[in-house]
């Protein structure tokens, strides 16, 4: 018996039975069904929005907004410094990449060359700092009111959401940190504060907080007149929270720049006990020597040219507080929420993280001889590190998307100005997918960055 | 002997350890003082409880008043649980009428019942009960909606609202969205390329967007996308944004249980002869369901949580209500008691939950 051949004359019947043109009838049967069903839909919104006689398009971007908005930061128009600023950093990133290539095409990396290291250095932050020191007067900055258009309004509402969204994650992951080595204390009063906090907090929904936070207490502070005080730096009222803001005196760019060059020597120096320690064993003092350079070389600068930087306090004039940073209720009930929430959830990473470290490890380090602090630095917490960025990671992006809550509370963010843009313009299709467009290019960049380090920090299997 | 255990009974003739080494005071100085450091933990820990219960003790039980009517509040220093003794039954059913109260409540019973049935592993292991648990969703919905089919009243949707409203929009959109979601991660395996570059697309923008903008997108861009005539109510609405919503996370709950599944399985599936529709249901699904059952409650947590969201766009859930009953002139700016009670209740079904999931977690765990 021969066996049936694949390539016999094909009726119907044999295409139905071709795995291959079978996947394709399938696969052209989808297209066409998810083409009827978006043409479709494309159709009866047209319809629907000609009847209500709406115009469509992103037109509207350019219209004056004509509404105030509570939460005011300059945003940065892309004119004269700025954009040398950008071309500088691109093209710096861009031949760094190059270079790395090259370095590598040549099997070696370009950190094994002090030269390339140098040029590295200049390449990313030299060129870019002389860029913005000779341009920096250049660059022009939209205060935003209600004269300006609808588009201005959103770039204010982004950059609120980037500003809540990186402190949030900032403090977020101090205090799931701390939290989660916490939980992990020998010291039994102490594991189980931190796991009752973890455990209450991960299992409300974060709205509610937020407006417990917002109405329940912050607008149970007392006015202006009778606000609490911390030691007069921080001040807490119901108009707000105000901290003392650093003023950059006529000297701050050079005590600024003599930091940024004692930690490019700092760098340079680790690189040389390093590779002295991995060629003769011997171990050169890298801590204290770093620590005093950086106090001699500020403390030199702070004396010979006067302070840098003079704090501005918050000061009390009639019936509210000028001067200082003044932080919204609405901007730190956002902030104080989105920190306790997502510091809970990074706890438990923090914690199922060290725990993925098996004992093991701890008890060959202890024996080859490690002291303590060593262990947990150069043995538990690069393991440990590979575990929780990812899911970290996604707490980070969860934190940002979280951030779109603020429309609960007026906290002028993207999702709360793009709302205020629909009730206004009438235009509702647009907005909605601006602002989708908007958090799916950050989600998406994020994660793609996460997956090209996921893929370097991969065990390597030999 | 049974055989069973390993582990040899204690010999009670085997000298007990020294009394230096057991015993509560010995591990209060091991566990709380064991060095200066640990005691001064303890200490700060110490203060801080007592500083937080005190604050929370005066103000929920010393200083709080109980009582009828809002007379009783006044001038009140504590709490005002006369609110919520007044209030309570907005909370859990909102505005449905009275006198047809027993059928959330039902629904309610039938819920626990499910949830209690699953605690007990025979009848988890009896195959119709998964149908139950597929069909509760529809059995809850209309029990509440009613109609002339069921002969009971039509209660309109908007008089639905609190614990009801939460738990139906989270129980419906999970018992629509995992089919769906099931679907989806299905298509994400698929070696079809365009199959899988659509349900890829899906999913990843779904993450990648927050939830309150597919809300918007469902309560102000679905009357648009129907065909004049059409119209929806707000909860069928926001039911299918959250559903949409849930079926993209719940694609990747599904897909991590395929992955977790040895191919050695579908090869031995195929060596019997069996075609891919039933190697995926009757060898792969039924154990991949198996296997996703704790990250699936911890998705219906999330999910539970998130459904609190839909009080942004004017539903009255258990949250919406909090600011609905302090718009009573009455009980003006009682939004703290609100809050805390709002919070007590769901917390009480996202810990018992999140605790569950970890039961099934740590028992799946011996089980290999």
């Amino acid at each position: 018996m021969t066996p049936p051949r694949r390539d016999q004359p094909q009726s119907l019947i044999a295409l139905w039975r071709n795995p291959v043109a079978r996947a394709w009838i399938y696969q052209i049967a989808i297209l066409l069904a998810v083409g009827l069903g978006a043409h479709t839909l494309f159709q009866n919104t047209r319809r629907n929005l000609e009847e209500k006689d709406t115009v469509s398009g992103f037109a509207y971007l350019a219209n004056e907004a004509s509404f105030g908005i509570g939460e005011i930061l300059p945003v940065p128009v892309l004119e004269g410094g700025l954009i040398h600023l950008l071309i500088a950093i691109v093209a710096g990133l861009f031949l760094v990449f190059l270079l790395s290539r090259w370095q590598k095409r040549r099997g070696s990396t370009i950190g094994a060359d002090t030269r390339l290291v140098i040029v590295v250095f200049i390449l990313l932050f030299g060129v870019p700092l002389a860029v913005l020191f000779y341009s920096g007067d250049t660059i022009r900055a939209i205060h935003y009111t209600e004269a300006n258009s609808y588009g201005v309004a959103l770039m204010v509402g982004l950059l609120n959401t980037f500003k809540v969204s990186l402190i949030g994650c900032v403090l977020a992951t101090l205090l799931g940190l701390f939290l989660g080595i916490s939980r992990l204390s020998s010291n039994w009063l102490v594991a189980k504060l931190s796991e009752t906090y973890i455990e209450i907090v991960r299992n409300i929904p974060l709205l509610v907080q937020l407006f417990f936070v917002y109405i329940a207490v912050l607008r149970t502070l007392p006015q202006p007149e009778n606000s609490l005080r911390f030691f007069d730096v921080a001040i807490l009222n119901n108009r707000g929270l105000y901290l003392p803001s650093p003023i950059p005196q006529d000297f701050a760019n050079l005590f600024m720049l003599s930091i940024a060059a004692t930690l490019t020597g700092i760098y340079f120096w680790r690189r040389h006990v390093k590779q002295r320690q991995d060629r003769t064993g011997e171990q050169l003092p890298f801590f204290l020597p770093s620590v005093a350079a950086l106090v001699a070389v500020s403390g030199l600068v702070w004396l010979i040219f006067g302070t840098p930087f003079q704090l501005e306090y918050a000061e009390l004039r009639g019936f509210n507080f000028v001067g200082g940073l003044e932080l919204s209720p609405e901007f730190t009930a956002m902030l104080i929420s989105l920190t306790l929430y997502t510091a809970a959830f990074i706890a438990e990473i923090v914690r199922s993280g060290i725990q993925a470290v098996s004992k093991g490890q701890r008890e060959a380090a202890q024996s080859l001889g490690l002291r303590g602090g060593q262990t947990l630095r150069l043995i538990v917490l690069p393991q440990a590190m590979r575990v929780m960025i990812p899911p970290l990671t996604s707490q980070f992006l969860n934190l940002t998307k979280n951030s779109s809550l603020g429309t609960a509370i007026g906290f002028a963010e993207v999702v709360n100005i793009s709302g205020t843009i629909i009730n206004q313009s009438g235009q509702a299709i647009e907005p909605i997918a601006l602002t989708m467009v908007i958090y799916l290019t950050f989600s998406l960049s994020i994660s793609m960055l996460m997956n090209w380090y996921n893929a370097k920090m991969r065990l390597v299997e030999r | 002997m049974n055989g069973r255990s390993s582990v040899p009974a204690p010999d009670s003739s085997a000298p007990r350890p020294p009394k230096s080494q057991i015993g509560a005071q010995v591990w209060v100085r091991k566990n709380l003082f064991g060095n200066w450091f640990d005691t001064l933990l303890t200490l700060l820990s110490l203060w801080l409880i007592y500083q937080i219960v005190s604050v929370i003790f005066s103000w929920a039980i010393i200083d709080a008043v109980v009582g009828e009517g809002p007379k009783v509040c006044e001038g009140a220093k504590g709490a005002c649980w006369a609110f919520i003794q007044e209030m309570w039954e907005l909370f859990i059913v909102g505005l449905y009428p009275f006198e047809e109260r027993y059928r959330p409540y039902t629904a309610f019973l039938i819920l626990v019942l499910l949830c209690a049935a699953t605690f007990v592993a025979r009848v988890r292991r009896w195959p119709p009960f998964y149908l139950l648990w597929a069909l509760a969703p529809f059995a809850v919905f209309f029990l509440i909606r009613g109609g002339t089919a069921l002969n009971l009243p039509l209660v309109d949707t908007s008089l639905w609202g609190g614990l009801m409203l939460t738990l139906v929009l989270a129980v419906v959109s999970l018992g629509l969205g995992f089919p769906l979601g099931i679907l989806l991660a299905l298509g994400r395996r698929s070696r079809m390329p365009v199959l899988r570059g659509l349900c890829v697309a899906y999913i990843e923008l779904v993450r990648g967007v927050p939830l309150i903008t597919v809300l918007f997108l469902s309560s102000v861009m679905l009357p648009l996308f129907l065909p004049a005539g059409i119209d929806i109510d707000k909860i069928l609405r926001a039911l299918i944004g959250i559903t949409l919503f849930a079926a993209a996370y719940l694609a990747e709950v599904v897909r991590g249980g395929l992955q977790g599944l040895p191919s050695g399985q579908e090869d031995a599936a195929k060596a019997l002869g069996m075609n891919s529709w039933q190697t995926m249901v009757f060898i792969i699904l039924p154990q991949v369901l198996r296997m996703v059952i704790p990250p699936l409650v911890s998705t219906f947590i999330g999910l539970l949580k998130d459904t609190s969201l839909v009080s942004i766009i004017g539903l009255l859930d258990l949250l919406g209500m909090a600011a609905a009953t302090t718009a009573n002139p009455d009980w003006l700016g009682r939004l703290v008691e609100a809050y805390v009670f709002v919070a007590v209740i769901y917390w009480v079904f996202c810990y018992s939950m999140s605790r569950y999931s970890l039961f099934l977690e740590r028992k799946y765990k011996t089980g290999h």
